[in-house]
């Protein structure tokens, strides 16, 4: 239960002199501090933190965790995030000593159990791409398409090509054309139809030998599968580019269909959200690529490779971008997307992406009577509903729409993207929601068109805050506590 | 057959016109007639048909090859087998670091980050829904400032070694300068070739000035830096573990018009000057040792704090404080319009997911620390590294790399015999004894790097030393 006196920072519930950690006396012969360190290398007081007591600080944070909305308390359809259920198998698993107390640089003779755990991991996530060559390096989504584009580059550099532009289509992630700046590319949008598919005179307008890369989302940002995806392959290919997949929907089809077979060169995975590692509010994520057997000598080192029954790190690639990460990556996270991955199967997977667009298109069926949903009556494993005739008839916006939500214990879906839709509001149920849920949620939305404007306009009237003044927070900002 | 083919096997009979729910599907709701009922109300008979939308040349006409499907029972017993084939750092003694190490991690830290509410959660986009994370993020912003003496934090990057390349971009874009960035030979090898990945098709030098003597010299920095020279990127206590002239690179960096971006090890602020308290522009660090397993790498913490003026270029999420209608003090992602979901390829960085989830453990472990406790932590790293290297290069035909001061990491040279040989046999009398050279530095090929947390007693340091006396004597 909330408690509502909780609202003081860490900062000021201090006290001078509380304490909470405490640490054994020091067993080696103590020399004056002066003796082993330059005078002027040393601080004169130790860090301001705060002084607090152990039991006042487990309130404090178990009171604060009470303010979030999550998975494990409540319905959260935040489209793109595909915010599914978080296996406790996994929790329990990757936090074996075996496999979270070992060091990144312990002989590999050490560390034949979670390599292997790893190498398995690779083969299997090549397998789902349908594309051989797997990098677990990167520690995220963004970091995966920002690895992968510095192979194509890489790739170009070694052929003697020139090409400087990336293509996304309009209603890309904004992560994508951010990546391709930071790999030193010019980004060309390239136009949607109102259904969310590449505009093919708009793509043939815009291919040409200067163009590096495609990226793009398929299913796409409107949660729509692009038939045109193959002949946007070759159209690329013919012209020399490589086609990249963003993976973030890849929850839609697991076994179903395979980037490699439909024309990808290169993709990354979002462990975080496929493979259900918790989100952590925030992160870690990670970010997997798989790659073409022409692309796999880019591959960041290190490697894992396989000798008769021994694995091992392989550093010496020549042809190797290097780095994005240190050490390898965010394991963690991977070995829960290895226990997620063994706990299906192929059967199970499968049917994990049937069940996540399923719930999407039953939603959908549901919520298309009381928002438009602009690209028609199926989808994959998330829609977009547009509140704009709500938003002209009544004045009542997404936002508010969203925020009201929160008030009837559901997450609000993604609002405001695609930026493709006017009002949009992004949906992804899931596979791991009951038909119920779904059911209330559409009945708590239809609700929630009925009620006055006024009413909505203030949403949320029930959480810890109302709405916050987020134009102050940019104007003036204040990121830290700083006493008075 | 094993069960788990059985089980298989009886799944992919059973596949027909509707799929069927048994226990092969733990996490998903829906049972037959669920399923029955949901396609009635869309208009389908099978759930072949929701799939329309790709082409059937396009489809996957077998099942995946991956391995069959595991009860909870047989996946724990699976992953149980595989974590025995490791040897963990409880199961041996770690002296090893270079940039992961065996800190203690309060037991508080565990508990909180094990909160369902904080780890199933995700960014609060809803600031309402989520004034528990924010809330966090802007502690933890606090407390990284006061840790560093730095007027600003973000809430987190990935890693210590892809923040510094970070905040070289950053120091690039803020400066305008795009010509060259000067770093150190005793940077951390791994973040060094990070920032050669992310400057690869940028068109920026990167120069990397030696360190013969374990430390760099400000003089031989200031003399690679020019005009056109973005940042100074520069890790203290260094890869060695030796200490840089902080304030003499601060003011080579200066003197020329580039920025000082410096990693650090989080822990040394317990006892070492803090970055802003000489002139550091923008600081990283790894923050796993603030309460974060070793977990063979990660995930881990990016910690990132710059000066005021240099925000709006900063990458990352960033907790600021407001007030919501009612006047009531909350918390909100602010300065959204540096981000890639806004500004798109005008973004500061790319970054979105970044490391929510341990930057709370980062503020769990630094409030339970406090001022006390982390200058406690440092002075017995700060001790015991000391002892370490005393007893190692006064009992072993081990001598010392380097001779500048160090904090808890020094480097060996092992004059006879092999260093790779020496450390697996030392990894089989039960010690992780170090972290060899040879794989970055050619003139270090018979060094190897010390570490030793405030969690290595007297005793554990005496068999090390008896341990590689040894080995290193009897190589000879």
């Amino acid at each position: 239960m909330r408690n509502a006196r909780a609202t003081q920072l860490l900062f000021e519930l201090a006290r001078p002199g509380r304490r909470s950690a405490q640490l054994p006396a020091c067993d080696v012969p103590e020399v004056p501090l002066d003796d082993l360190l330059p005078a002027e290398a040393l601080s004169p007081a130790p860090p301001p933190l705060p002084e607090l007591s152990e039991p006042e600080l487990v309130r404090h944070f178990t009171n604060l965790s009470t303010q979030n909305m999550s998975v494990d308390t409540h319905f959260y359809p935040l489209g793109s995030c595909t915010m599914k259920y978080n296996p406790k198998r996994n929790e329990r698993l990757a936090s074996l000593p075996g496999m979270i107390d070992l060091h990144p640089y312990q002989p590999s003779a050490t560390l034949q159990g979670l390599l292997e755990l790893l190498d398995g991991l690779q083969q299997m996530l090549a397998e789902i791409a349908g594309l051989p060559a797997v990098s677990l390096q990167p520690a995220a989504g963004a970091q995966g398409e920002l690895t992968s584009l510095l192979i194509a580059a890489a790739h170009f550099r070694t052929l003697g090509q020139k090409r400087t532009k990336v293509l996304t289509p309009d209603s890309a992630h904004g992560t994508n054309p951010a990546s391709a700046a930071m790999a030193g590319f010019d980004t060309v949008q390239v136009k949607s139809t109102p259904a969310g598919f590449v505009e093919m005179e708009d793509l043939a307008a815009k291919l040409d030998d200067s163009v590096a890369v495609f990226m793009i989302t398929n299913p796409n940002t409107l949660g729509m599968f692009d038939r045109q995806i193959g002949e946007i392959a070759k159209r690329v290919h013919d012209l020399g580019g490589l086609l990249y997949l963003d993976g973030a929907n890849m929850n839609a089809i697991l076994g179903i269909t395979r980037p490699g077979d439909f024309g990808a060169d290169m993709m990354h995975f979002n462990p975080h959200k496929t493979f259900s590692g918790p989100h952590g509010g925030g992160g870690p994520g990670a970010g997997p690529i798989a790659v073409s057997e022409a692309l796999a000598p880019y591959l960041p080192v290190p490697v894992i490779v396989r000798d008769g029954d021994r694995y091992e790190l392989e550093y010496d690639r020549p042809q190797s971008i290097g780095r994005v990460r240190s050490f390898f990556g965010n394991v963690g996270v991977l070995v829960r997307s290895y226990c997620y991955l063994r706990t299906h199967g192929p059967e199970g997977l499968r049917r994990v992406s049937e069940n996540a667009v399923l719930n999407a298109n039953y939603l959908l069926s549901k919520v298309k009577h009381i928002f438009p949903v602009p690209q028609g009556d199926r989808c994959m494993h998330e829609f977009v509903a547009s509140g704009a005739r709500l938003k002209s008839d009544r004045g009542v916006s997404a936002m508010d729409v969203a925020k009201r939500l929160l008030d009837y214990g559901f997450h609000a879906p993604t609002v405001y993207f695609p930026p493709i839709v006017r009002e949009a509001m992004m949906i992804e149920p899931t596979e791991t929601e009951t038909k119920e849920t779904l059911d209330a949620f559409a009945e708590t939305l239809f609700r929630i068109t009925e009620e006055p404007p006024d009413l909505l306009c203030e949403a949320p009237h029930t959480t810890s805050i109302s709405r916050p003044d987020e134009v102050r927070a940019a104007r003036q900002p204040v990121m830290s506590w700083r006493a008075e | 057959m094993s069960l788990a083919q059985a089980r298989s096997n009886r799944v992919g009979d059973a596949r027909g016109e509707a799929t069927q729910h048994d226990e092969t599907m733990p996490y998903v709701a829906n049972t037959t007639d669920d399923q029955r009922a949901m396609l009635d109300a869309i208009g389908l008979e099978s759930l072949d048909e929701l799939f329309e939308a790709i082409p059937e040349e396009l489809r996957l006409k077998r099942p995946l090859a991956i391995p069959p499907a595991l009860s909870e029972m047989e996946l724990t017993a699976h992953l149980t087998a595989l974590a025995g084939k490791n040897a963990s750092a409880g199961e041996k003694v770690c002296f090893l670091g270079g940039g992961s190490y065996d800190h203690f991690i309060p037991a508080i830290v565990d508990h909180v980050a094990a909160r369902g509410e904080f780890y199933t959660s995700y960014t609060p986009y809803q600031p309402e829904a989520s004034q528990g994370n924010l809330q966090v993020f802007f502690e933890y912003q606090t407390l990284i400032t006061q840790l560093t003496g730095m007027d600003v934090s973000n809430a987190s990057l990935y890693d210590g070694g892809s923040a510094a390349a970070e905040a070289v971009l950053m120091a690039v874009t803020t400066t305008k300068r795009h010509g060259r960035v000067v770093t150190a030979n005793s940077v951390h090898p791994e973040y060094r070739e990070i920032l050669a990945t992310y400057l690869a098709n940028l068109g920026i030098e990167l120069v990397t000035v030696g360190t013969p003597e374990g430390t760099v010299s400000p003089a031989e920095l200031a003399a690679q830096i020019n005009g056109d020279t973005a940042c100074v990127l520069v890790q203290h206590p260094n890869f060695f573990g030796c200490l840089e002239e902080v304030d003499a690179l601060a003011a080579a960096a200066h003197d020329a018009g580039a920025l000082l971006v410096v990693a650090v090890d989080p822990i040394s602020l317990g006892l070492l000057k803090r970055p802003g308290d000489y002139g550091a522009d923008i600081v990283v660090a790894e923050g796993q040792s603030l309460g974060s397993p070793m977990s063979f790498g990660g995930p881990y913490l990016g910690i990132m704090a710059c000066r005021e003026q240099h925000v709006r270029r900063m990458p990352g999420r960033i907790a600021g404080e407001t007030v919501d209608r009612r006047g009531k003090r909350c918390f909100v992602l602010t300065l959204q319009t540096r981000e890639q979901h806004i500004r798109r390829e005008k973004a500061t960085s790319n970054i979105c997911t970044n490391q929510g989830l341990f930057a709370l453990r980062a503020a769990v472990y630094l409030a339970a620390m406090g001022p006390v406790g982390i200058r406690q932590t440092a002075e017995l790293c700060l001790r015991k590294a000391r002892y370490a290297s005393g007893r190692l290069t006064a009992d072993t035909s081990l001598v010392p790399a380097f001779s500048r001061p160090t904090f808890k990491e020094f480097v060996v040279r092992c004059p006879h015999g092999n260093v790779e040989a020496a450390l697996e046999r030392a990894s089989e009398s039960g010690y992780l004894a170090g972290v060899p050279l040879s794989r970055w530095y050619d003139d270090l090929a018979d060094c190897f790097l010390v570490a030793v947390t405030e969690r290595r007693t007297q005793d554990e340091i005496d068999g090390l030393a008896a341990c590689l006396k040894e080995l290193t004597c009897s190589n000879a």
